[in-house]
């Protein structure tokens, strides 16, 4: 109970992970929720790398999660770029109708 | 030790918990808000586990940028946000039956595994002592090294993302006067300047 190893730190990724999973169920309509519920998934990712590499004494994993931090930043970015262009185009975020934009 | 256990609860539960607010939070204001508390909540986790760097990183990437541009995107949209919770409760059992059972496997997965025996021979990189080498300087050792590669990609990633925000969200719009610096180089004298001959005591 008080001493805090791997386990720990799995289980609390994996309900991170398994929030982000339900919030993109529930918000499926607000796509900024969507993106923010992405956003946590790849916390509970990097969470799992971080745990994994201290866990090996290897650091390689935090390399790693570095670099999953740069996409996600960079996921952000584009993922809210292209919202606020829909939104402009349409005057609204419903993703129901993203559907309309082909053709 | 009791007080690295009680640490960690402490920030792992206000992070479960601020992820939760997150999803189900009526205001996006508030989810955005909520988001930031779970990002600190995890630098926090990262720093007790001894991965500084990556916590400072957190608190600078995620909190300092990913989330304020949230805010500022939240705010910026005129969205009428009630409308988007339409079908909360619709998606409410299939989202939550998918997610107990990911959440399932994962926690199956967590009760079964053993570190494969030769795991420990298959490390890249060791880890150097905490009191001899600093986990930044060791993680800039690496990644300046073995991953610098990687790193430049990571930079142009960065770079391309940072390009296509612009090029998406750049507009131009009709009205707005803006700076146009080779019509102002064009310019000549004779365009704009007229010269008359003013006739003594009349005016112009």
């Amino acid at each position: 109970m008080f001493s805090i190893g791997l386990p720990h730190y799995l289980s609390l990724a994996a309900i991170l992970f398994a929030i982000g999973i339900f919030g993109i169920f529930l918000n499926r309509k607000n796509i900024i929720v969507v993106l923010m519920a992405v956003e946590l998934m790849l916390l509970a990712v990097n969470i799992n790398l971080v745990a994994f590499s201290v866990h090996l004494g290897d650091m390689v994993g935090q390399v790693f999660a570095m670099f999953i931090l740069t996409v996600a930043a960079a996921e952000a970015a584009i993922g809210l770029a292209i919202l606020v262009v829909y939104f402009r185009n349409r005057g609204s975020i419903a993703v129901e109708d993203v559907n309309l934009m082909k053709g | 030790m009791v007080f690295q256990a009680l640490a960690f609860y402490l920030f792992a539960l206000v992070a479960v918990g601020a992820a939760v607010m997150v999803i189900s939070s009526r205001n996006p204001v508030h989810a955005v808000l909520f988001l930031i508390l779970a990002f600190f909540n995890a630098a926090a986790l990262f720093i007790l586990i001894g991965a500084e760097f990556l916590g400072m990183i957190l608190v600078v990437v995620y909190v300092g940028a990913v989330a304020v541009m949230f805010l500022f995107v939240v705010m910026m949209l005129d969205i009428n946000f009630a409308e988007l919770r339409q079908g909360f409760l619709r998606y409410l059992p299939i989202g939550a039956v998918v997610g107990l059972v990911l959440l399932a496997e994962l926690l199956i997965v967590l009760g079964g595994w053993t570190v494969a025996p030769d795991a420990v021979a298959s490390i890249g990189a060791p880890m150097p002592a905490a009191d001899e080498v600093t986990n930044t300087r060791a993680l800039g050792q690496l990644l300046y090294t073995h991953y610098v590669f990687l790193f430049q990609g990571a930079g142009v990633i960065l770079l391309i993302a940072m390009i296509g925000a612009i090029v998406l969200t750049l507009r131009r719009r009709e009205g707005a006067r803006r700076q146009d610096i080779a019509a102002q180089v064009a310019r000549r004298p004779a365009d704009t300047v007229e010269v008359r001959k003013v006739p003594t005591g009349r005016g112009i």
